[in-house]
Protein backbone atom coordinates (compact mmCIF):
# COMPACT_ATOMS: atom_id res chain seq x y z
CA UNK A 1 0.00 0.00 0.00
CA UNK A 2 1.74 3.09 -1.19
CA UNK A 3 1.92 6.39 0.87
CA UNK A 4 1.03 10.21 0.05
CA UNK A 5 2.83 13.05 1.65
CA UNK A 6 1.10 17.00 2.18
CA UNK A 7 3.65 19.03 0.42
CA UNK A 8 3.36 21.66 2.95
CA UNK A 9 3.61 19.97 6.62
CA UNK A 10 4.74 16.38 6.00
CA UNK A 11 1.70 15.12 6.61
CA UNK A 12 1.95 11.32 5.17
CA UNK A 13 -1.51 9.58 4.53
CA UNK A 14 -0.62 5.84 4.82
CA UNK A 15 -3.45 3.85 2.41
CA UNK A 16 -2.67 0.93 5.10
CA UNK A 17 -3.43 3.16 7.93
CA UNK A 18 -5.77 5.48 6.13
CA UNK A 19 -7.35 8.45 8.35
CA UNK A 20 -10.39 6.72 10.55
CA UNK A 21 -10.63 10.03 12.63
CA UNK A 22 -11.50 11.59 9.21
CA UNK A 23 -13.45 8.51 7.65
CA UNK A 24 -10.83 6.94 5.80
CA UNK A 25 -10.85 3.63 7.30
CA UNK A 26 -7.54 2.04 7.11
CA UNK A 27 -7.30 0.37 3.51
CA UNK A 28 -8.60 2.96 1.83
CA UNK A 29 -7.38 3.76 -1.52
CA UNK A 30 -5.38 7.37 -2.55
CA UNK A 31 -7.17 7.68 -5.35
CA UNK A 32 -10.67 7.14 -3.44
CA UNK A 33 -10.04 10.28 -1.11
CA UNK A 34 -12.11 13.00 -2.24
CA UNK A 35 -9.97 15.24 -3.89
CA UNK A 36 -10.61 18.52 -2.00
CA UNK A 37 -10.05 16.88 1.35
CA UNK A 38 -7.55 19.31 2.96
CA UNK A 39 -4.18 17.99 5.05
CA UNK A 40 -5.89 16.96 8.52
CA UNK A 41 -2.71 18.60 9.73
CA UNK A 42 -2.06 22.05 7.86
CA UNK A 43 -4.96 22.82 6.22
CA UNK A 44 -3.02 24.63 3.44
CA UNK A 45 -3.13 21.64 0.66
CA UNK A 46 -5.63 19.14 -0.62
CA UNK A 47 -5.76 15.94 -1.28
CA UNK A 48 -4.93 16.63 -4.95
CA UNK A 49 -1.66 18.38 -4.23
CA UNK A 50 -0.02 15.40 -2.06
CA UNK A 51 2.59 13.65 -3.28
CA UNK A 52 3.63 10.09 -3.86
CA UNK A 53 6.21 9.06 -1.22
CA UNK A 54 8.61 6.33 -1.84
CA UNK A 55 8.43 3.59 0.52
CA UNK A 56 11.62 2.65 1.36
CA UNK A 57 12.50 5.98 2.54
CA UNK A 58 9.61 6.65 3.97
CA UNK A 59 9.32 2.84 6.33
CA UNK A 60 12.17 4.28 8.61
CA UNK A 61 10.41 7.60 8.94
CA UNK A 62 7.16 7.19 10.16
CA UNK B 1 8.49 29.46 -1.63
CA UNK B 2 12.92 29.81 -1.77
CA UNK B 3 13.14 33.35 -2.50
CA UNK B 4 11.13 33.77 0.61
CA UNK B 5 12.90 31.95 2.85
CA UNK B 6 14.61 34.66 5.72
CA UNK B 7 18.57 34.60 4.78
CA UNK B 8 20.90 32.98 6.91
CA UNK B 9 23.77 34.43 8.19
CA UNK B 10 26.57 31.16 7.26
CA UNK B 11 28.40 30.13 9.86
CA UNK B 12 27.14 32.89 12.50
CA UNK B 13 24.99 31.37 15.29
CA UNK B 14 22.06 32.57 16.40
CA UNK B 15 20.29 33.38 19.62
CA UNK B 16 16.51 34.12 20.23
CA UNK B 17 16.55 37.41 21.80
CA UNK B 18 13.01 37.48 22.90
CA UNK B 19 13.51 33.77 24.51
CA UNK B 20 12.90 34.70 28.09
CA UNK B 21 10.47 37.87 26.98
CA UNK B 22 7.96 34.83 26.01
CA UNK B 23 7.58 34.50 29.86
CA UNK B 24 5.66 38.13 29.84
CA UNK B 25 2.60 36.85 28.53
CA UNK B 26 1.99 35.32 31.56
CA UNK B 27 1.39 39.21 32.51
CA UNK B 28 -2.70 38.54 30.35
CA UNK B 29 -3.83 36.38 32.81
CA UNK B 30 -3.52 38.80 35.65
CA UNK B 31 -5.01 41.69 34.47
CA UNK B 32 -8.00 41.13 36.47
CA UNK B 33 -5.74 41.28 39.66
CA UNK B 34 -3.72 44.24 38.43
CA UNK B 35 -7.08 46.05 38.64
CA UNK B 36 -8.13 44.81 41.87
CA UNK B 37 -4.71 45.95 43.76
CA UNK B 38 -5.24 49.14 41.73
CA UNK B 39 -8.14 49.66 43.19
CA UNK B 40 -7.41 48.55 46.77
CA UNK B 41 -3.73 51.05 46.69
CA UNK B 42 -5.71 54.30 45.29
CA UNK B 43 -8.96 53.80 46.54
CA UNK B 44 -10.80 54.45 42.98
CA UNK B 45 -13.33 52.05 41.54
CA UNK B 46 -12.43 53.02 38.01
CA UNK B 47 -9.70 51.07 38.78
CA UNK B 48 -11.90 47.86 37.72
CA UNK B 49 -11.82 48.97 34.29
CA UNK B 50 -7.76 48.70 34.54
CA UNK B 51 -8.46 45.58 31.58
CA UNK B 52 -9.44 47.88 28.58
CA UNK B 53 -7.10 50.57 29.17
CA UNK B 54 -4.39 48.06 29.55
CA UNK B 55 -4.92 46.53 26.60
CA UNK B 56 -6.07 49.75 24.09
CA UNK B 57 -4.56 52.19 25.88
CA UNK B 58 -0.88 51.23 27.34
CA UNK B 59 0.17 48.42 25.40
CA UNK B 60 -0.44 50.66 21.54
CA UNK B 61 1.62 53.55 23.61
CA UNK B 62 4.37 50.04 24.77
CA UNK B 63 4.50 49.36 21.05
CA UNK B 64 5.18 52.83 19.68
CA UNK B 65 7.81 52.92 22.29
CA UNK B 66 9.44 49.59 22.25
CA UNK B 67 9.45 49.68 18.43
CA UNK B 68 10.05 46.51 15.85
CA UNK B 69 11.75 43.39 16.00
CA UNK B 70 12.67 42.46 12.19
CA UNK B 71 15.34 39.61 13.11
CA UNK B 72 14.13 35.86 11.98
CA UNK B 73 15.91 32.80 13.17
CA UNK B 74 17.44 31.45 10.33
CA UNK B 75 16.59 27.94 8.65
CA UNK B 76 19.34 25.94 9.65
CA UNK B 77 17.92 26.42 13.69
CA UNK B 78 14.38 26.74 12.69
CA UNK B 79 14.02 22.48 13.66
CA UNK B 80 15.81 23.01 16.91
CA UNK B 81 14.33 26.08 17.69
CA UNK B 82 10.76 23.94 17.60
CA UNK B 83 11.97 20.97 19.17
CA UNK B 84 12.97 23.52 22.38
CA UNK B 85 9.99 21.95 24.67
CA UNK B 86 10.63 25.20 26.88
CA UNK B 87 8.58 27.64 24.38
CA UNK B 88 5.79 25.53 24.53
CA UNK B 89 5.76 24.88 28.67
CA UNK B 90 5.48 29.19 28.11
CA UNK B 91 1.94 28.67 26.33
CA UNK B 92 0.93 25.79 28.54
CA UNK B 93 1.95 27.85 31.51
CA UNK B 94 -1.00 30.47 30.18
CA UNK B 95 -3.96 27.81 30.88
CA UNK B 96 -4.06 27.32 34.65
CA UNK B 97 -3.39 30.74 35.19
CA UNK B 98 -6.30 31.84 32.78
CA UNK B 99 -8.21 29.60 34.65
CA UNK B 100 -7.42 30.92 38.51
CA UNK B 101 -8.28 34.43 37.16
CA UNK B 102 -11.90 33.45 36.50
CA UNK B 103 -12.59 31.52 39.34
CA UNK B 104 -11.49 34.26 41.40
CA UNK B 105 -12.98 36.70 38.51
CA UNK B 106 -16.36 34.84 39.36
CA UNK B 107 -16.31 35.01 43.16
CA UNK B 108 -15.41 38.52 43.17
CA UNK B 109 -18.81 39.43 41.23
CA UNK B 110 -20.33 37.03 43.37
CA UNK B 111 -19.66 39.84 46.60
CA UNK B 112 -22.29 41.61 47.69
CA UNK B 113 -19.99 44.50 48.46
CA UNK B 114 -19.77 45.79 44.96
CA UNK B 115 -22.12 47.62 42.63
CA UNK B 116 -23.28 47.08 38.93
CA UNK B 117 -20.55 49.35 37.46
CA UNK B 118 -18.07 47.69 39.64
CA UNK B 119 -19.15 44.17 37.97
CA UNK B 120 -19.53 45.58 34.65
CA UNK B 121 -15.34 46.46 34.72
CA UNK B 122 -14.29 43.00 36.53
CA UNK B 123 -16.27 41.31 33.32
CA UNK B 124 -14.76 43.33 30.89
CA UNK B 125 -11.07 43.18 32.34
CA UNK B 126 -12.06 39.01 32.18
CA UNK B 127 -12.83 39.45 29.01
CA UNK B 128 -9.42 41.06 28.30
CA UNK B 129 -8.24 37.80 29.40
CA UNK B 130 -10.95 35.66 27.87
CA UNK B 131 -9.82 36.89 24.44
CA UNK B 132 -6.23 36.73 24.52
CA UNK B 133 -7.24 32.91 25.93
CA UNK B 134 -8.43 32.34 22.20
CA UNK B 135 -4.83 33.45 20.70
CA UNK B 136 -3.34 30.98 23.34
CA UNK B 137 -5.82 28.19 21.85
CA UNK B 138 -4.98 28.86 18.43
CA UNK B 139 -1.05 28.33 19.10
CA UNK B 140 -2.06 25.19 20.81
CA UNK B 141 -4.66 23.92 18.52
CA UNK B 142 -2.89 24.51 15.03
CA UNK B 143 -0.33 21.75 16.51
CA UNK B 144 -0.21 18.13 15.66
CA UNK B 145 0.11 16.72 19.50
CA UNK B 146 -3.70 16.01 20.61
CA UNK B 147 -2.98 17.08 24.13
CA UNK B 148 -2.16 20.36 22.84
CA UNK B 149 -5.55 20.26 20.81
CA UNK B 150 -7.14 19.35 24.11
CA UNK B 151 -5.58 22.30 25.89
CA UNK B 152 -6.77 24.48 22.95
CA UNK B 153 -10.38 23.52 23.91
CA UNK B 154 -10.09 23.99 27.40
CA UNK B 155 -8.52 27.81 26.85
CA UNK B 156 -11.22 28.36 24.61
CA UNK B 157 -14.19 26.84 26.85
CA UNK B 158 -14.20 30.62 28.91
CA UNK B 159 -15.40 31.81 25.82
CA UNK B 160 -17.93 29.18 24.44
CA UNK B 161 -15.79 29.77 20.94
CA UNK B 162 -14.86 26.08 21.20
CA UNK B 163 -15.96 25.48 17.43
CA UNK B 164 -13.16 27.88 16.79
CA UNK B 165 -10.28 25.31 16.97
CA UNK B 166 -12.31 23.16 14.05
CA UNK B 167 -13.77 26.45 12.16
CA UNK B 168 -10.03 28.32 11.79
CA UNK B 169 -8.01 25.17 11.15
CA UNK B 170 -9.98 23.47 8.38
CA UNK B 171 -12.09 26.83 7.55
CA UNK B 172 -10.37 29.76 7.69
CA UNK B 173 -7.06 28.46 6.41
CA UNK B 174 -8.08 26.67 3.70
CA UNK B 175 -10.30 29.59 2.49
CA UNK B 176 -8.28 32.59 3.76
CA UNK B 177 -7.96 35.52 1.63
CA UNK B 178 -11.09 35.00 -0.93
CA UNK B 179 -14.63 36.09 -0.56
CA UNK B 180 -15.51 32.74 0.52
CA UNK B 181 -13.62 33.14 4.11
CA UNK B 182 -16.01 34.14 6.67
CA UNK B 183 -13.04 35.59 8.89
CA UNK B 184 -11.34 37.50 6.07
CA UNK B 185 -12.29 40.63 6.22
CA UNK B 186 -12.70 43.25 2.48
CA UNK B 187 -11.56 46.29 1.94
CA UNK B 188 -14.09 49.04 2.13
CA UNK B 189 -16.17 46.56 5.04
CA UNK B 190 -16.39 48.24 8.90
CA UNK B 191 -15.31 46.23 11.86
CA UNK B 192 -19.05 46.59 12.90
CA UNK B 193 -20.40 44.77 10.06
CA UNK B 194 -17.76 42.17 9.80
CA UNK B 195 -18.63 41.04 13.28
CA UNK B 196 -21.88 39.07 12.41
CA UNK B 197 -20.84 38.21 8.74
CA UNK B 198 -17.52 36.48 11.14
CA UNK B 199 -19.10 35.29 13.76
CA UNK B 200 -22.37 33.62 12.11
CA UNK B 201 -20.15 32.59 9.53
CA UNK B 202 -17.66 31.13 11.41
CA UNK B 203 -20.62 29.23 13.05
CA UNK B 204 -21.87 27.62 10.35
CA UNK B 205 -18.79 26.37 8.80
CA UNK B 206 -17.78 24.83 11.97
CA UNK B 207 -20.86 22.73 12.29
CA UNK B 208 -20.89 21.93 8.06
CA UNK B 209 -17.29 21.00 8.39
CA UNK B 210 -17.82 18.29 11.75
CA UNK B 211 -21.30 17.50 9.96
CA UNK B 212 -19.27 16.24 6.38
CA UNK B 213 -16.37 14.47 8.35
CA UNK B 214 -19.46 12.62 10.00
CA UNK B 215 -21.10 12.24 7.10
CA UNK B 216 -17.90 10.29 5.39
CA UNK B 217 -17.84 8.35 9.02
CA UNK B 218 -21.70 6.95 7.72
CA UNK B 219 -22.96 8.61 11.16
CA UNK B 220 -24.97 11.33 13.08
CA UNK B 221 -22.96 14.30 13.84
CA UNK B 222 -25.31 14.36 16.72
CA UNK B 223 -21.97 12.83 18.79
CA UNK B 224 -20.12 13.49 21.62
CA UNK B 225 -17.12 12.90 19.53
CA UNK B 226 -18.22 16.08 17.20
CA UNK B 227 -15.46 18.16 18.20
CA UNK B 228 -17.90 21.28 18.11
CA UNK B 229 -20.39 19.87 20.47
CA UNK B 230 -17.69 18.52 22.65
CA UNK B 231 -15.97 21.71 22.45
CA UNK B 232 -18.93 23.48 23.60
CA UNK B 233 -20.09 20.68 26.31
CA UNK B 234 -16.89 21.86 28.26
CA UNK B 235 -17.69 25.33 28.61
CA UNK B 236 -21.39 24.21 30.05
CA UNK B 237 -19.70 22.35 32.64
CA UNK B 238 -17.57 24.98 33.14
CA UNK B 239 -20.07 27.41 33.39
CA UNK B 240 -22.25 25.37 34.95
CA UNK B 241 -20.09 25.20 37.67
CA UNK B 242 -18.98 28.14 38.53
CA UNK B 243 -23.20 29.32 38.28
CA UNK B 244 -23.39 26.76 40.82
CA UNK B 245 -20.49 27.57 43.02
CA UNK B 246 -20.94 31.32 42.80
CA UNK B 247 -24.79 31.91 42.05
CA UNK B 248 -27.17 32.73 38.84
CA UNK B 249 -25.97 36.42 39.49
CA UNK B 250 -22.51 36.01 38.00
CA UNK B 251 -24.50 35.00 34.60
CA UNK B 252 -24.95 38.34 32.81
CA UNK B 253 -21.18 38.79 33.95
CA UNK B 254 -19.84 35.78 32.69
CA UNK B 255 -22.23 36.79 29.42
CA UNK B 256 -20.15 39.97 28.93
CA UNK B 257 -16.81 38.64 29.26
CA UNK B 258 -17.45 36.02 26.93
CA UNK B 259 -18.68 38.61 24.68
CA UNK B 260 -15.76 40.90 25.06
CA UNK B 261 -13.35 37.98 24.31
CA UNK B 262 -15.36 36.89 20.94
CA UNK B 263 -15.35 40.75 20.35
CA UNK B 264 -11.24 40.96 20.78
CA UNK B 265 -10.68 37.74 18.40
CA UNK B 266 -12.70 39.11 16.02
CA UNK B 267 -11.63 42.17 15.45
CA UNK B 268 -7.77 40.83 15.45
CA UNK B 269 -9.39 38.45 12.27
CA UNK B 270 -10.19 42.05 10.74
CA UNK B 271 -7.29 43.03 10.22
CA UNK B 272 -5.26 40.38 9.57
CA UNK B 273 -6.45 40.31 6.24
CA UNK B 274 -8.31 43.21 4.87
CA UNK B 275 -8.52 43.60 1.62
CA UNK B 276 -6.57 40.59 0.84
CA UNK B 277 -7.13 38.46 -1.85
CA UNK B 278 -5.66 35.38 -3.54
CA UNK B 279 -5.90 34.96 -7.30
CA UNK B 280 -8.34 32.92 -9.09
CA UNK B 281 -5.99 30.40 -11.82
CA UNK B 282 -7.05 28.79 -14.32
CA UNK B 283 -8.01 25.76 -13.11
CA UNK B 284 -10.37 27.35 -10.96
CA UNK B 285 -8.70 26.92 -7.94
CA UNK B 286 -7.25 30.10 -6.05
CA UNK B 287 -3.18 30.20 -5.61
CA UNK B 288 -1.55 28.44 -2.84
CA UNK B 289 -1.52 30.92 0.45
CA UNK B 290 1.64 32.67 0.71
CA UNK B 291 2.83 35.52 3.00
CA UNK B 292 1.71 38.06 0.91
CA UNK B 293 -1.94 37.54 1.76
CA UNK B 294 -1.78 38.48 5.39
CA UNK B 295 -1.16 41.64 7.37
CA UNK B 296 2.08 41.80 9.12
CA UNK B 297 3.60 43.37 12.03
CA UNK B 298 7.37 43.08 14.11
CA UNK B 299 6.17 45.56 17.21
CA UNK B 300 7.88 43.89 19.34
CA UNK B 301 5.35 44.87 22.44
CA UNK B 302 2.35 42.54 20.90
CA UNK B 303 4.13 39.95 19.56
CA UNK B 304 5.56 38.69 22.64
CA UNK B 305 2.29 39.03 24.33
CA UNK B 306 0.73 37.16 21.60
CA UNK B 307 3.04 34.65 20.63
CA UNK B 308 4.17 35.71 17.41
CA UNK B 309 0.52 36.39 15.97
CA UNK B 310 1.46 38.78 14.20
CA UNK B 311 3.91 37.10 11.82
CA UNK B 312 0.99 36.08 10.33
CA UNK B 313 2.48 35.60 6.91
CA UNK B 314 4.45 33.00 7.71
CA UNK B 315 1.79 31.48 9.96
CA UNK B 316 -0.81 31.03 7.30
CA UNK B 317 2.02 29.40 4.83
CA UNK B 318 3.39 26.86 7.82
CA UNK B 319 0.32 26.73 9.94
CA UNK B 320 1.96 24.39 12.17
CA UNK B 321 5.21 25.73 12.67
CA UNK B 322 5.93 26.90 16.97
CA UNK B 323 5.59 30.73 17.58
CA UNK B 324 9.13 30.59 18.51
CA UNK B 325 10.18 29.83 14.75
CA UNK B 326 7.84 32.20 12.85
CA UNK B 327 9.92 34.77 10.37
CA UNK B 328 9.26 37.66 8.74
CA UNK B 329 8.71 38.18 4.98
CA UNK B 330 9.55 41.24 3.14
CA UNK B 331 6.99 40.78 0.53
CA UNK B 332 4.21 40.69 2.87
CA UNK B 333 2.26 44.08 3.84
CA UNK B 334 2.99 45.44 6.74
CA UNK B 335 0.71 47.02 9.65
CA UNK B 336 1.25 50.38 10.51
CA UNK B 337 1.22 49.28 14.44
CA UNK B 338 0.80 46.15 16.71
CA UNK B 339 -2.59 44.54 16.73
CA UNK B 340 -4.07 46.45 20.12
CA UNK B 341 -3.10 49.86 18.15
CA UNK B 342 -5.14 48.44 14.97
CA UNK B 343 -7.62 47.59 16.77
CA UNK B 344 -8.36 50.95 18.10
CA UNK B 345 -8.26 52.54 14.81
CA UNK B 346 -10.58 49.72 13.71
CA UNK B 347 -13.57 51.85 16.00
CA UNK B 348 -13.23 54.76 13.90
CA UNK B 349 -14.15 53.23 10.42
CA UNK B 350 -13.46 56.50 8.17
CA UNK B 351 -10.19 56.43 9.98
CA UNK B 352 -9.44 52.89 9.12
CA UNK B 353 -10.06 53.85 5.64
CA UNK B 354 -8.26 56.24 5.53
CA UNK B 355 -4.68 54.37 7.03
CA UNK B 356 -5.56 50.59 5.17
CA UNK B 357 -7.08 51.60 2.28
CA UNK B 358 -3.88 53.46 0.40
CA UNK B 359 -1.75 50.19 1.95
CA UNK B 360 -3.76 47.66 0.44
CA UNK B 361 -3.85 49.63 -2.61
CA UNK B 362 0.10 49.93 -2.57
CA UNK B 363 0.57 46.57 -1.50
CA UNK B 364 -1.39 45.50 -5.03
CA UNK B 365 0.47 47.95 -7.43
CA UNK B 366 -2.33 50.71 -7.72
CA UNK B 367 -4.28 47.82 -9.23
CA UNK B 368 -7.50 47.61 -7.10
CA UNK B 369 -9.20 44.74 -9.27
CA UNK B 370 -7.03 42.78 -7.21
CA UNK B 371 -7.70 43.56 -3.65
CA UNK B 372 -10.53 41.91 -2.21
CA UNK B 373 -13.47 44.21 -1.75
CA UNK B 374 -16.68 44.33 0.33
CA UNK B 375 -19.45 44.36 -2.94
CA UNK B 376 -21.17 47.50 -1.41
CA UNK B 377 -18.36 49.22 -1.37
CA UNK B 378 -16.73 47.96 -4.99
CA UNK B 379 -18.68 50.29 -7.41
CA UNK B 380 -17.24 53.37 -5.19
CA UNK B 381 -13.56 51.54 -5.22
CA UNK B 382 -13.70 50.59 -8.59
CA UNK B 383 -14.47 54.32 -9.89
CA UNK B 384 -12.21 56.27 -7.20
CA UNK B 385 -8.54 54.12 -8.14
CA UNK B 386 -9.67 53.69 -11.60
CA UNK B 387 -6.98 55.78 -13.47
CA UNK B 388 -4.37 53.98 -11.32
CA UNK B 389 -5.79 50.42 -12.07
CA UNK B 390 -6.15 51.51 -16.07
CA UNK B 391 -2.30 52.87 -15.98
CA UNK B 392 -0.74 49.44 -14.70
CA UNK B 393 -3.05 47.58 -17.25
CA UNK B 394 -1.88 50.03 -20.08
Amino acid sequence: MAKFVCPSCDYVYDEAKGEPREGWPPGTPFAELDPEWCCPDCGVREQQDFEPLDDRASSTNR
Amino acid sequence: MSSAEAAAPIGVEWRDTKRYAWLLGTIIPAIPFLAWGLVEWTGSDLFWYFGPVFVFGLIPLIDLVVGRDPNSPPDEVIDSLENDRYYRWVTYAFIPLQYVTLIWTAWMLSQPQYGVADKIGMALSAGMVAGIAINTAHELGHKKESHERWLAKIALAQTFYGHFYIEHNRGHHVRVSTPEDPASARMGENVWSFMPRTVSGSLRSAWELEKKRFGRLGTSHWNIKNDVLNAWLMSVVLWGGLLAAFGLGILPYLVIQAVVGIWLLESVNFLEHYGMKRQKLESGRYERVNPSHSWNSNNIGTNVLLYHLQRHSDHHANPTRRYQALRDFPEAPVLPTGYAGMIVLSWLPPVWRKVMDKRVLAHYDGDITRANLHPAKEEHYLRTYATASERVAA
